[in-house]
């Protein structure tokens, strides 16, 4: 019996796995919606309009410059349960089970990443559709959604994978939900998020440049606003995201098989 | 009888902590084999290498006939574990954990779910089968546990502390489930710490002690490996209890509990002899105990252990 012709499959049961997980226990996943909402009021209607005058009107509607930069926060703040689910499976017996088990070993991993992927999906359009509900107005065609949509989706992978590379070496559920903090709170907190880097503090604008939320935030205003992304940004965007995947996934694999006979 | 688990010269380290320090198994098929031992022995890890969870720094392995370095999903396919921690999904019912193990060994969805029906009322859960495994008491998880187990349909399970924290019931219940599992042709190896488990069940026992096997055989060779039995004399005061000492010059004296281990073979004349000689030197006993050797005599006197008399 050939394991690898099995992956398909594994890696569906896995899935499954995950999103009962996720049914059964809510509060994270819920989470990641409810914390980009909070910022969306709180930033968009409450300060929107200070903000906003603060940085010379910008050119910008502020509810619209904010909520691509919340778009990545809730990517962001969705990692957490994955990281923490990956810590508890190797605490608990049940990974030692799989492992004893002929199956495709990159599935329970991946089960991991492709549940938290449709969770996210799900999370990102309540996100979207609020803003909408609540002013957010873009101008994008049909092909800059789908892009946006990619673009989106290609940020939950690398993330996830990169969060459950955290989450394996965490040992417990605690440190795990410590470990992806810089992920999931300070990387969204100091980019662009809310306020372009001109109006930055010189520190924190260089840092901001140069992390990568930044010219994936950049990406996705030019094609839901089409305010203009500087040069290469989208490339840079891609790079990011493709880097951070590769990374996580090998990390997080390694750690995983650690030890076991290959 | 071909061997189902073959290993040479097994060698496992962690840093300077030597764990397993040069163990041969052979189990045959077919049978229950039981590696014996007081904690820290290096069971959980040598089942842990034998089930391919591990890799040992040193040593050969075939499980089921495989190589297990150049084929372990090979011996994976064969094999299944059911180790000291319960291995369940708690997030997941009893039913959806074993259909999620049908599945993971591709047996189809009608034939994954009877068999998981099957298993639940096999183990006694059918009416847990809906509720979270989470919610489960000891006894119900490990029961899952073992099911889970059983639904690739294995030819050698290894389970380590099989019973370890079950009540009596549940014990005896765990039992029988072995013995009907090797009366299916399956080959177990199980791992205990305690001696009356290993000879209710084992038809060969290892005794492991700090990464050593100290010894090996069926429970009858091992008992044979212990001297005749003994009688334990226990006394009221320390007067008597030394005049006893003096008079029994060939007893074995344990001064805090006050009893006396007398060797004798528990035979009507030889406990005969005993009286007498208490009468002739007029001896107060409080209480006289026949012991014939036990697996607990064979386990002190291979491990070394301090605590001797213990029993």
């Amino acid at each position: 019996m050939s394991t690898t012709s099995y992956a398909l499959a594994d890696t569906a049961t896995m899935l499954r796995r995950n999103l009962r997980h996720s049914l059964r226990y809510p509060s994270l996943a819920i989470g990641a919606v409810g914390m980009p909402i909070i910022m969306l009021l709180l930033f968009g209607l409450v300060f929107g309009d200070t903000f906003s005058a603060g940085i010379n009107g910008g050119g910008f509607d502020y509810l619209d410059f904010l909520t691509p930069g919340l778009l990545l926060m809730s990517i962001a703040s969705g990692t957490m349960s994955p990281a923490i689910g990956a810590a508890v499976d190797m605490t608990d017996g049940i990974v030692a089970r799989f492992r004893t088990m002929a199956i495709y070993r990159p599935a329970v991993l991946t089960g991991h990443v492709l549940g938290n992927v449709v969770l996210t999906v799900i999370s990102l359009a309540f996100v979207i559709g609020f803003a909408v509900l609540i002013g957010f107005r873009p101008n994008a065609s049909v092909v800059d959604w789908l892009l946006a949509a990619g673009l989106l989706i290609l940020v939950t992978i690398a993330l996830t994978w990169f969060a459950i590379a955290l989450g394996l070496i965490s040992k417990t559920a605690e440190g795990a939900s410590n470990i992806v903090l810089p992920i999931s709170f300070v990387l969204p907190f100091l980019s662009n998020t809310f306020l372009p880097l001109e109006a930055m503090p010189s520190g924190i604008r260089w840092f901001a440049e140069y992390q990568p939320f930044t010219p994936i935030i950049d990406s996705l205003r030019h094609l839901l606003l089409g305010t203009p992304a500087s040069a290469g940004s989208g490339w840079l965007a891609i790079a990011w995201c493709v880097a951070i995947t590769i990374v996580g996934y090998f990390w997080a694999q390694k750690s995983y098989n650690k030890g076991t006979a290959a | 009888m071909s061997a189902a688990i073959e290993a040479l010269g097994l060698h496992k380290s962690y840093g300077d902590n030597v764990v397993l320090d040069g163990i041969d198994l052979t189990v045959a098929q077919g049978t229950i084999f039981a590696l014996l031992g007081p904690n820290g022995a290096g069971k959980t890890t040598a089942v842990q290498i034998l089930s391919t969870l591990i890799t040992a720094d040193a040593g050969q392995i075939r499980v089921a006939g495989h190589d297990l370095y150049a084929d372990p999903d090979a011996v994976r396919a064969a094999i299944g574990v059911t180790g000291q921690f319960s291995a369940v999904d708690g997030l997941l019912t009893g039913r959806e954990n074993l259909i999620m193990m049908a599945d993971l060994h591709h047996l189809g969805r009608r034939t994954g779910r009877e068999r998981a029906d099957r298993l639940l009322e096999q183990f006694d859960l059918v009416e847990a089968g809906g509720k979270l495994a989470m919610t489960y008491s000891g006894g119900m998880k490990r029961r899952l546990d073992l099911a889970m187990t059983l639904v690739g349909n294995p030819q050698i399970i290894f389970l380590d502390e099989p019973t370890t924290g079950l009540d009596p019931r549940s014990r005896h219940s765990m039992w029988t489930m072995i013995r009907e599992l090797v009366a299916g042709g399956v080959t177990v190896l199980l791992t205990t710490q305690y001696l009356e488990e290993a000879d209710q069940l084992a038809d060969r026992i290892a005794v492991l002690d700090g990464g050593r096997l100290v010894a090996q055989g069926t429970p009858e060779e091992l008992k044979r490996l212990v001297p005749g039995g003994h009688v334990q004399l226990r006394f009221t005061s320390p007067e008597e209890f030394a005049r006893a000492g003096q008079a029994l010059s060939t007893a074995l004296p344990d001064g805090d509990a006050l009893t006396l281990q007398v060797p004798n073979d528990g035979s009507v004349n030889a406990l005969r002899e005993l009286l007498t000689q208490i009468e002739a030197s007029a001896l107060e006993v409080s209480e006289l105990t026949v012991h014939t050797p036990d697996l607990d005599d064979v386990f002190f006197a291979v491990t070394h252990s301090d605590s001797k008399v213990a029993s």
